[in-house]
């Protein structure tokens, strides 16, 4: 049977708009439903006060600093880690077996589901090392566990910068050092942006790995020690021990807010920063 | 004041054992402009680039025999490759302004050489840019970003670039290969003033360059040097038949 290339070309492009309205409408479908169902709790005294009675009432407050706490300790130990190791495969050594293995472990941690960060992180954090059901361990296991994507985003963005600009850098008499901080990052820095945002993204979202390592504490944590519970892990408690289902919601309402405002910012800025190098 | 500012001696270039340069023998006069010509792949750029050590940055780089710059050895182990790019500035085929301004493209090497101070840079930026043959046409727009340029534009801002680095040496791998023939005029008679306080070598696929703007012109074909001499000799006279070839436009 054969098709004509008009009828063809028509049948492909139905059959790829199908597609991708499925795609976006599930995605609005879950934001939607979410919001549609956490909206009413929401209220600023939601959002600042702490849970009382077990979280079936009160707000959230000490779960949002829990959340912030953990997210920030993550990317502040794994950022570093990754993107330095990033420009140490890219800039620093030559194409070999050592890079190799160096990018297949990596790989390798990218597919780790993450209760078994957990599971680990409980046993080396929060035992081994003594560091108890805290911040800490919490962010220990996170970086551990965005380790991969940083790593791999950041060498993409860093490969990605066209290599007569370090060419060009060290005819002009800059240090290896210079070239990399002055000419390669700014050009990479959208890319890696992009890597760090994702981790954000999922660091916030993670809950297997949060709760053997940071606890599900309600108290509003006062040190890196302290055991605190994220809004992923409230939300899970909350409603797979039907405390509050509207509670849960509103938890999750804030989550997906959150995110959402996390990547338009970032959107917003990157795009500033494109205009101003380019 | 004339005499031999880079000596080269025996000098041999290989890339993961393939050899490009070929036991190389050539002297570098001060304040002249030598032409190289030669068909492609006949080691001219390679050659440049053995001059700055941007060879280094190649895997599987090698060399034989010797470069002496002022009588100094440049691949001696001693020797601080940094300060060596800053004194042999060096502008490539294709103009690659850095995604950033113009003023901040020329400061670069300046910033990097450890610069500061607004007031020195801008100086530093004009004179480059005046003594590039740019400053008239972008005084006025010097926060622009150098990639919005046009191609001449962009290749004289790459000249002026370096001369804010405030090297001794100018190399030029056939900066005029890619521009129409206005640009290449301007660039040509920016060469010529430069040529007052600079030692230039050019290296270009256009011979009717080389007897233009050449003191002495150098004949590369497959790696080794076929003969060097005074540019108009090696135009009506060269003193080997390949030259006369390659002049005449029977290979390459």
């Amino acid at each position: 049977m054969t098709v004509s290339p008009r009828a063809e070309q028509t049948v492909v492009r139905i059959v790829l708009w199908t597609l991708t309205v499925i795609t976006v409408a599930i995605l609005v479908y879950i934001i939607a439903f979410v919001l549609r169902k956490g909206i009413p709790a929401l209220s600023w005294d939601f959002l600042s006060k702490n849970p009382v009675d077990m979280g079936k009432g009160g707000g959230i407050f000490s779960t949002v600093v829990g959340t912030i706490a953990l997210t920030a300790g993550a990317i502040l130990i794994a950022a570093p880690l990754g993107i330095g190791t990033a420009i140490y495969l890219t800039e620093y050594t030559w194409e070999g077996p050592a890079t190799r293995v160096i990018r297949f472990g990596a790989e390798c941690l990218a597919g780790i589901p993450s209760i078994i960060f957990g599971l680990f992180g409980f046993i080396l954090f929060v035992t081994k090392l003594k560091f108890g059901w805290s911040i800490l361990s919490g962010s220990l296991t996170l970086a551990f566990m965005i380790l991969p994507t940083i790593i791999r985003t950041s060498e993409e963005a860093i490969k990605s910068v066209p290599p007569v600009y370090r060419t060009v850098s060290f005819s002009l008499g800059s240090t290896k050092w210079q070239t990399v901080t002055r000419v390669v990052l700014p050009s990479a820095l959208p890319g890696i942006m992009t890597g760090v945002i994702l981790s954000v993204g999922r660091s916030i979202g993670e809950t297997a790995a949060v709760i053997f390592t940071a606890g599900s504490a309600l108290r509003l944590p006062t040190s890196l020690f302290s055991s605190s519970r994220t809004m992923s892990v409230h939300f899970y408690i909350l409603a797979r021990e039907g405390i509050s289902m509207s509670n849960a919601y509103g938890t999750a309402a804030i989550l997906i807010i959150a995110i959402l405002g996390i990547n338009v910012l970032t959107y917003y800025l990157m795009n500033r920063f494109i205009k101003k190098y380019s | 004041m004339s005499g031999v500012a880079i000596e080269v001696r025996g000098f041999s270039q290989y890339f993961g054992g393939v050899r490009k340069i070929n036991a190389l023998d050539l002297d570098v006069h001060r304040n002249e402009i030598l032409g190289i010509i030669g068909p492609a792949r006949s080691g001219k750029s390679t050659f440049l680039c053995a001059l700055n050590r941007l060879n280094d940055l190649v895997r599987g780089s090698r060399h034989e025999g010797t470069i002496a710059v002022d009588g100094r050895d440049i691949y001696a182990p001693d020797v601080d490759v940094v300060e060596l790019r800053r004194r042999l500035g060096m502008v490539f085929a294709t103009p690659v302004p850095l995604p950033r301004s113009i003023f901040e493209n020329v400061a670069f090497g300046a910033r990097r050489a450890g610069v500061r101070g607004r007031a020195r840079l801008e100086d530093i930026v004009r004179d480059s840019l005046e003594n590039g043959g740019l400053w008239e046409e972008v005084k006025d727009r010097l926060g622009t970003s150098g990639q919005k340029l046009s191609g001449g534009q962009q290749q004289r801002l790459c000249l002026a670039r370096i001369l804010a680095v405030k090297p001794e040496f100018i190399l030029l791998d056939e900066p005029t290969s890619g521009l129409d023939p206005i640009s290449t005029m301007k660039i040509e008679e920016s060469l010529r003033k430069l040529r007052r306080d600079y030692t230039i070598i050019l290296v270009t696929n256009n011979t009717n360059q080389a007897a233009r703007v050449a003191d002495r012109t150098a004949f590369f074909l497959d790696g080794e040097l076929v003969e060097a001499g005074l540019t108009a000799d090696i135009f009506t006279a060269p003193g080997d038949k390949r030259t006369d070839d390659y002049l005449r436009g029977r290979f390459g």
